[in-house]
């Protein structure tokens, strides 16, 4: 078994630890008894890394039904006494939002931590969140650290800081820390301590008149916040400029000042406890230039809360100027405008502009000599469904059964594996994405529109996974209200996006126990709604299913069943797919390359010297989709037993 | 022994679920035992389904860098498939980069579907042949198949890496991290793997870089 390096008892030692491995580790360094995710990036590993040790470190781990569920849980231990972790990515924050509100007016027992990932540039989300502006309307404690070191002593002393302040603490990442790995020292596993109890005389109520405790715990907070060793200043005692930072940026700005040669003209400030802003530290800050650069992630907040103070104390800080995203002077990233994703070039063009010196990112690079070259057109590569997704099987059954149906049909979706059914590769089948069970929720808006006229046939898609999250009371909704609709459910038996982890469908636990696995389809039955099960590798049957039910009209829930290939792949390869090419006629055929540019699976590729399509035979997961679809029968599923000479 | 540049950054690039994590955590986690800084940057999650996938790795002797690396600046490219290595060498290619890169095309659904044509094998590694400085191509899919899995192209590339010798570290050191990743079965194979890899790339060894 691989060496788990988070787990090691081992203080002092060097190792190299993703943000989220530090964070777990941070976790057991701060006397965790009690972890809950539900899975979503850039943090799904931290929950991982704690299952798998949970049982040898006295802990209890859970992936929860959905984030506000898993507050909850983990709530329940700090009432009880344990230290308690949240973990989750800004979207989950949202649906946890409800719950943590009432948190620090109801008060909590043992330190409760909420680790929260935000994606800026929304590298594995669709959208972007700056998470940081939730604290304040929470009213908790917010802090950020910079390098995955700084996250695992961060969250060790948030532990310590929620039980002091009686709030719980939330620490924000980014993706650069999260799936960024660096070396770091250990600390020593704080062991476990304490039977959970809930005192007859505790109370946990939530009630308006709470209010001032819970800006006295503030208070306490912010002082606890002024003499943290978090926030840092480097740099000459009366630099020219000031940049503020906190996160990963702070990285960038230190690698910016490197490059230019600045050292000399430039002090860094490192805001590591950045809600309620440590207000003497930062005035002190304040006070040593008239240029202040902010560098941060993803809007412009620790920006903003500097001015609002700086406003207030306008008399004794003198003439300063504000550079950062709010100026203009640090751009948003190339992708989009108002994406607030940093990188050490964007650190480094903003200092030097602030500084007026001349930088070209990449001046010590290839482009001039690359310029000069007659120009080549890169094809881009767009994220797509793997090779043998049932997912793409089921979209082009969909999109078959819709155009034979003829009354303009759409499809509605959310997020997860099948979002990518709004791009080329589920053949842009997709009319609306937005959050975790929308696309339901959204039909049984549709569904009810008929009686003001409303014609086309509604059809939504969820996984597994959110159907259990956020699909079951729109379904329920819509049962009630009369909606019509087809929920389509894309069951692949797991949470396939985030890297496969178990669901209340699945019967296995985070620890990998078994467990009750919530029947699905008795579970829309009792509702007495008709349930439909279709394997969407039988893509000829499952369109004729679709167009049968989409005829049938009504509200019916069709489950189309089939294990994600990768996992599949993993635990039991299927015989291997290949063409006959003396059965395909090539360019000849009229189907216009059906296979390779139609179907477009990665596997069905196209053999240039033949003439006539192929299968990538490393790509290829033997689901046999494509066989089913080929006009001349030339793409054949190998039978056991039988080998096939593969084209070189 | 001080790097010849510091931070020296290397890049990984590949496609989304070509072990570029797996690659990098190799290179990484060697580096580190060795006492230096080591900062890793990885692209994934949606982009993994088949997008470019780029892992930055930087070493230092002085401090921890951030896990981005700036655009010209990575000194080595380790390259799974030539049209990603192309793309990342335009963009961040130092102008002394050094590539070893696996020739075996992985075609995008843009090319599949004829909507861009996807250069020719020639066209590629000619022109990342007049960029970089040095490139050792590195059959590697085959290397892997013929180690027992040819999604073993990683490990046989991180192989040929170390057999460069462009950062000097001793071979051993690799090995005892293969042997912290893997056990039974699968640590013979990727052992295989890395060995078929060392053995092409040593060949005809590179003047260290350091």
């Amino acid at each position: 078994m691989a060496t788990l390096y988070w787990n090691l008892d081992e203080p002092e030692k060097r190792y190299m630890l993703s943000g989220n491995e530090a964070a777990a580790r941070g976790a057991l360094e701060g006397g965790v008894r009690l972890v809950t995710s539900y899975p979503g990036s850039p943090s799904v590993q931290v929950l991982e890394c704690l299952a798998a040790v949970a049982p040898q470190r006295g802990l209890y781990a859970e992936w929860s039904i959905n984030e506000k569920v898993a507050l909850e849980v983990a709530a329940a231990g700090s009432f009880a006494g344990l230290r308690a972790l949240s973990v989750m990515k800004a979207d989950g924050l949202n649906v946890a939002m409800d719950f943590l509100t009432t948190l620090p007016l109801s008060g909590i027992g043992a330190g409760l931590v909420i680790i929260v990932s935000d994606d800026p540039g929304a590298h594995s989300s669709v959208k972007e969140e700056d998470s940081r502006y939730l604290a304040p309307p929470a009213h908790i404690p917010l802090m950020e650290p910079a390098t995955p070191e700084e996250t695992k002593d961060m969250v060790a002393w948030a532990f310590v800081f929620s039980e002091q302040v009686g709030l719980p603490v939330m620490v924000r990442l980014v993706t650069r820390i999260c799936h960024a790995r660096a070396t770091l020292t250990l600390g020593a596993i704080h062991p476990p301590e304490g039977v959970p109890r809930l005192p007859q005389e505790m109370r946990f109520v939530t009630a308006g008149s709470r209010h001032e405790n819970t800006h006295q715990s503030l208070d306490k907070a912010l002082e606890g916040f002024e003499g943290s060793p978090f926030n840092l200043y480097t740099g000459p005692a009366e630099p020219e400029l000031t940049v503020f930072t906190s996160g990963v940026s702070y990285l960038y700005a230190q690698e910016a000042v490197e490059r230019l040669g600045v050292g000399e003209r430039v002090g860094i400030f490192k805001v590591g406890t950045i809600w309620p802003l440590p207000e003497k530290v930062v005035l002190d800050n304040l006070k040593r230039s008239e240029k202040v650069l902010f560098l941060e992630e993803i809007e412009p907040f620790l920006e903003d809360q500097v001015k609002i103070l700086a406003a207030q104390h306008w008399n004794d800080l003198g003439r300063l100027r504000f550079l950062g995203k709010r100026s203009g002077d640090v751009p948003w990233v190339m992708k989009a405008r108002g994406m607030g994703e940093l990188d050490p070039d964007i650190a480094t063009q903003a200092l030097a502009k602030a500084l007026t010196m001349d930088f070209q990112k990449g001046q010590e690079g290839l482009r001039e000599k690359a310029e000069k070259l007659p120009k080549i057109e890169l094809p881009l590569r767009l994220p797509i469904l793997c090779a043998g997704c049932p997912h793409r099987a089921s979209y082009w059954a969909i999109k078959t059964a819709l155009a034979l149906d003829g009354r303009d049909g759409f499809v509605l979706g959310d997020i997860g594996c099948y979002t990518l059914g709004a791009l080329p590769s589920g053949y842009q089948t997709l009319s609306t994405v937005h959050c975790m069970g929308s696309g339901a929720g959204l039909a049984s808006g549709f569904g009810k529109l008929g009686e003001a006229g409303f014609q086309q046939p509604t059809v939504a898609v969820i996984g597994d996974s959110t159907f259990y999250h956020a699909g079951i009371p729109p379904l329920i909704n819509a049962r009630v209200t009369g909606s019509q609709y087809l929920l389509i459910v894309l069951d692949n038996d797991t949470t396939a996006m985030t890297g496969h982890q178990p669901h209340p469908g699945t019967g296995i636990l985070a620890t990998g126990e078994a467990a009750f696995p919530v029947p699905m389809v008795e579970l829309i039955k009792s509702l007495d709604i008709p349930v439909t099960i279709q394997d969407p590798y039988e893509v000829n049957e499952t369109t004729e299913t679709i167009l049968h039910l989409l005829r049938k009209g009504g509200l019916q829930v069709l489950i189309l069943r089939q294990a994600c290939a990768l996992k599949a792949m993993r635990e039991q390869p299927r015989p291997p797919v290949y063409v006959d090419q003396d059965r395909c006629l090539g360019d000849a055929c009229g189907c216009s390359r059906l296979c390779t540019r139609v179907f477009s699976c990665p596997a069905n590729i196209w053999d240039e010297k033949a003439g006539k399509a192929r299968i990538d035979e490393v790509l290829c997961t033997g689901c046999g989709v494509c066989a089913s679809l080929c006009p001349e029968e030339a793409i054949v599923i190998q039978r056991e037993g039988e080998e096939h000479a593969i084209t070189p | 022994m001080p790097l010849l540049h510091d931070p020296f950054n290397v890049i990984i690039a590949g496609v989304g679920g070509q072990g570029n994590i797996l690659a990098s955590d190799l290179v990484s986690r060697t580096f580190c035992e060795d006492g230096y800084f080591v900062s890793v940057g990885e692209t994934y999650g949606a982009t993994q389904r088949g997008g470019s996938v780029m892992s930055h790795v930087r070493l230092s002797r002085r401090h921890l860098y951030g896990p981005l690396i700036p655009e010209g600046e990575a000194h080595i490219i380790i390259g799974f498939e030539p049209l990603e290595v192309l793309r990342m060498l335009q963009d961040y290619g130092h102008a002394l980069v050094r590539v070893v890169m696996n020739d075996r095309p992985l075609y995008p659904l843009e090319a599949l579907q004829k909507k861009v044509k996807y250069p020719s094998p020639e066209h590629l590694i000619s022109r990342i042949e007049t960029l970089a400085a040095e490139l050792k191509i590195v059959k590697a899919t085959d290397l892997a198949k013929k180690a027992g899995n040819p999604q073993a192209q990683n490990v046989v590339m991180v192989g040929a890496f170390a057999g460069l010798n462009w950062v000097p570290l001793e071979k051993e050191r690799f090995l005892t991290t293969l042997g912290e990743t893997f056990s039974g079965e699968r640590l013979e194979l990727n052992k295989m793997a890395f060995d078929l890899g060392f053995g092409v790339a040593s060949g005809k060894r590179g003047h260290p870089l350091r």
